[in-house]
C-alpha cells in the first residue's frame, strides 16, 4: 500500500516535470506580467508621440506660414505678426555664458576630483555637496541669482527707482551658468572616472609628468564622454524658465531692437524662447492664433533642445561600441 | 596647475554657501516683517500680505501625489522591461526615446499640460473642472518624472549581479518570478532611490504648475480638491517676480525666500536619504 503511493506520487512529479519542460501548459502570470510592462512602456513612448504631434500639429503650418519673419521679428501684440527673434537673442547669450563659465570651472573641477585629490574629509564633501546641488530645484538657482547677480548689478545703478536694473542678460547667463554646472561636473568626472588606468600608467611609464598625462592621455580619451554631458546639460540651461522668471525676465517684447552680437545687450534687460513661450501659453487660447503661435515658438526650442540630445545620445552609443 | 583646479572644485561649495546664505537672510527679514497670525489662513496672495502656508504646501503634496501615480507605474515598468525583458536591439532603440522625452523642457510639457491634459483628460473626468487644475499639473509633472525613475529603476536593476538570475533560472523558476521574487528585491534601496528622486524633482518642478494651475496671478485659494486651481510652492515663487498687475514689493518680495529656504529644506532632506539608498546599492554589488 504504501508503495504503490510512493509510486503513484514519483509518476505524478514525473509527469509534471515533463509538462514544465515542454512548457505545454500557458504561463498566464508570464504573460500578465509581461504584458504590463509592455503596457507602461508603450504608454511612455505614446505620452512622448502625444507631446509632440500635438506641438507639432499645432505649431508647423504657423512657423512654415510666417517662416523667417517668425525667427528674425520682434513679439507683437497680435498673434499673425508675432516674432520671437528678441527670445532667440537671449537664449543664445545664454548658451554662451554656459559654455564660456560653466564648461571650464566644471570641467576643471572633475578633472581636479578624479585626478589631484587625495581621498579626504574635504574632497568627500565636495562630492557630496556637488550631487545635492545637482538635485536643488532649478527656482532655487533663480533666488540666489535674484540674491546675488541682481542685487549686486544694481549697485552699479545707485540714482536708480527701476528695480529691475541688474536683471541683465549678464545675470541670467550666470545664473543658468551655475545652475548646470553640478551638472557638468558629475558627467564629466563619470567619463574621467572611465578612463583605463593602463592608460596613465603607461604615460608616466615614459616619463611624463601628471599634467602631461592628464592632457595627452587622459582628457583625449575621456572628451566624448565629457563633450555628451556638456551638451546635454546646454540643452537643459536652453530648457529653463523658472531661475529666469525669478531674476526678473521680461515676459514679452524688450522694446528696441538691437542684433544677435551686440556686447551691449549683456548689461540690458532680457528675455529668452521659454520666456517667450510662458507668456504666449498665458494668453487666452480663444483668441486669434496665439495657440499656433506657441506651438510654433515651442517647435523652434524643441529642434535646438532634441538636436542637442540626440548628438549627444548618438556619440555616446557610437564610442560606447567602439570601446567594448 | 592643481591648485588652480583645486578653486574650481572649490566654487561648486561657495555656491552653496551663498544660496543657502541668501535664503536664510532674507527668510528671517521675511519672518521679523510679518505678524506669525499671517502665515495661517485661507489664501497665499502676498500682494494684501497673506501668507497662508497650507496653500502652497498642500497644493505641492496634491501635484507630487498625482504625478506618483503617473510615472512611478510607468517609469517602473518602462525600467522592468528594459532591463529584464527587451532584446538588446529593443533596448537600443527605446532608451533614447526615453532620453529625449527627459530632455523636453518642463515649459513644453506645461503647454501640453494646460492645453492637451485638461481638456482631453482632466475635464472629461470632471466635466465641471476649472481651465486651470492641479490635477492637469500633477498629470504634466508626472510625464516629466517618468525618464528619471525609469533611467534611476534600470540603472539599480542592471546593478543585481546576473548569477543571481541564472541561479533562480537553474532552479526552475520562471522569468516573471525571478524578477519578482529575486531581481526586484535584490534592487529594492535602488527603486526606493528612484522613488524619493521622483518625489524630489516633482516639488521642484515650476514651470508646469505655474502654467497649468494658477488661475489669478500671484494669488490663489486654499483647496484640497485636485479639481481646482491652485498653487504649489514653486509657482507661488514665480509668481512673485512675475510680471502682473500686482507687483509684489518690500516684505511680499521677500516672502519668496521663504518659500525657496521651505523647499531647498525638504528637497535637500529627499536627496540626502537617496543619496544613501544609492550607496547601499553600490556597496552590496
Amino acid at each position: 500500500m504504501a508503495l504503490s503511493t510512493l509510486n503513484s506520487g514519483a509518476e505524478h512529479a514525473r509527469e509534471k516535470i515533463v509538462r514544465e519542460l515542454q512548457g505545454t501548459r500557458f504561463d498566464i502570470s508570464g504573460f500578465i506580467f509581461r504584458f504590463s510592462l509592455i503596457f507602461g512602456l508603450g504608454s511612455g513612448v505614446l505620452i512622448l508621440g502625444a507631446v509632440m504631434w500635438d506641438v507639432v500639429g499645432d505649431g508647423s503650418g504657423f512657423l512654415f506660414d510666417r517662416g523667417w519673419e517668425f525667427l528674425t521679428g520682434n513679439a507683437s501684440s497680435r498673434a499673425n505678426s508675432y516674432g520671437i527673434f528678441e527670445g532667440l537673442r537671449g537664449t543664445f547669450w545664454i548658451g554662451v555664458f554656459v559654455v564660456v563659465f560653466a564648461f571650464p570651472l566644471g570641467v576643471g573641477a572633475a578633472i581636479y576630483l578624479e585626478e589631484y585629490a587625495s581621498d579626504s574629509r574635504l574632497t568627500r564633501f565636495i562630492e557630496l555637496n556637488i550631487r545635492n546641488l545637482a538635485g536643488v530645484p532649478s527656482v532655487v538657482y533663480g533666488v540666489l541669482g535674484l540674491a546675488i547677480f541682481v542685487r549686486a548689478l544694481d549697485g552699479f545703478y545707485p540714482n536708480s527707482i527701476d528695480r529691475h536694473l541688474g536683471s541683465t542678460t549678464a545675470a541670467a547667463g550666470a545664473t543658468l551658468a551655475i545652475l548646470v554646472l553640478p551638472i557638468v561636473i558629475i558627467t564629466a568626472s563619470e567619463a574621467i572616472r572611465a578612463v583605463p588606468q593602463s592608460l596613465r600608467e603607461g604615460g608616466f611609464g615614459v616619463g611624463a609628468t601628471k599634467w602631461e598625462v592628464i592632457r595627452h592621455h587622459v582628457l583625449p580619451y575621456a572628451a566624448p564622454g565629457i563633450f555628451t554631458g556638456t551638451l546635454l546639460s546646454l540643452a537643459r540651461a536652453l530648457g529653463e524658465a523658472a531661475p529666469l522668471i525669478l531674476i526678473g525676465g521680461v515676459l514679452g517684447s524688450l522694446g528696441p531692437k538691437s542684433s544677435l552680437l551686440e556686447l551691449e545687450q549683456l548689461g540690458e534687460r532680457f528675455t529668452a524662447m521659454p520666456l517667450m513661450i510662458t507668456q504666449l501659453a498665458k494668453k487666452p487660447a480663444f483668441i486669434g492664433d496665439w495657440n499656433s503661435a506657441t506651438a510654433a515658438a515651442i517647435l523652434v526650442l524643441l529642434v535646438v533642445v532634441i538636436a542637442a540630445n540626440l548628438i549627444a545620445i548618438c556619440l555616446r552609443n557610437h564610442y560606447e561600441r567602439k570601446r567594448s | 596647475m592643481r591648485n588652480g583646479l583645486r578653486t574650481t572644485a572649490l566654487f561648486s561649495l561657495l555656491v552653496s554657501i551663498l544660496i543657502v546664505l541668501s535664503l536664510v537672510f532674507e527668510a528671517v527679514t521675511f519672518l521679523n516683517g510679518i505678524k506669525i497670525s499671517w502665515l495661517w489662513g485661507d489664501q497665499w496672495a502676498p500682494p494684501f500680505n497673506e501668507y497662508d502656508l497650507k496653500t502652497p504646501l498642500v497644493g505641492s503634496l496634491i501635484v507630487t501625489g498625482i504625478a506618483m501615480v503617473v510615472a512611478v507605474p510607468i517609469g517602473l515598468a518602462s525600467a522592468i522591461y528594459l532591463s529584464e525583458y527587451a532584446k538588446p536591439i529593443t533596448r537600443k532603440w527605446l532608451k533614447p526615446v526615453l532620453e529625449i522625452l527627459a530632455g523636453i523642457p518642463s515649459v513644453v510639457l506645461g503647454f501640453f499640460a494646460l492645453r492637451w491634459v485638461t481638456p482631453n483628460i482632466v475635464q472629461q473626468i470632471n466635466p465641471q473642472a476649472p481651465g486651470f487644475t492641479l490635477a492637469a499639473a500633477g498629470i504634466g509633472v508626472g510625464i516629466l518624472t517618468i525618464p528619471l525613475i525609469a533611467s534611476v529603476s534600470e540603472d539599480a536593476l542592471s546593478a543585481v549581479p546576473n548569477s543571481l538570475r541564472e541561479a533562480s533560472s537553474g532552479l526552475g523558476a520562471k522569468r516573471v518570478t525571478t524578477t519578482i521574487k529575486i531581481t526586484i528585491p535584490a534592487a529594492i534601496s535602488g527603486l526606493v532611490a528612484a522613488l524619493i528622486i521622483g518625489i524630489s524633482r516633482a516639488i521642484g518642478e515650476t514651470m508646469v504648475v505655474f502654467l497649468a494651475a494658477g488661475g489669478g496671478g500671484n494669488q490663489a485659494q486654499f483647496t484640497t480638491s485636485a479639481f481646482d486651481s491652485g498653487t504649489v510652492v514653486t509657482a507661488a515663487m514665480a509668481a512673485t517676480t512675475a510680471p502682473s498687475d500686482r507687483l509684489s514689493e518690500g516684505v511680499a518680495l521677500q516672502s519668496l525666500y521663504f518659500l525657496g529656504l521651505l523647499l531647498f529644506i525638504i528637497t535637500l532632506l529627499l536627496n540626502l536619504i537617496a543619496d544613501r539608498f544609492v550607496r547601499r546599492v553600490r556597496i552590496i554589488y
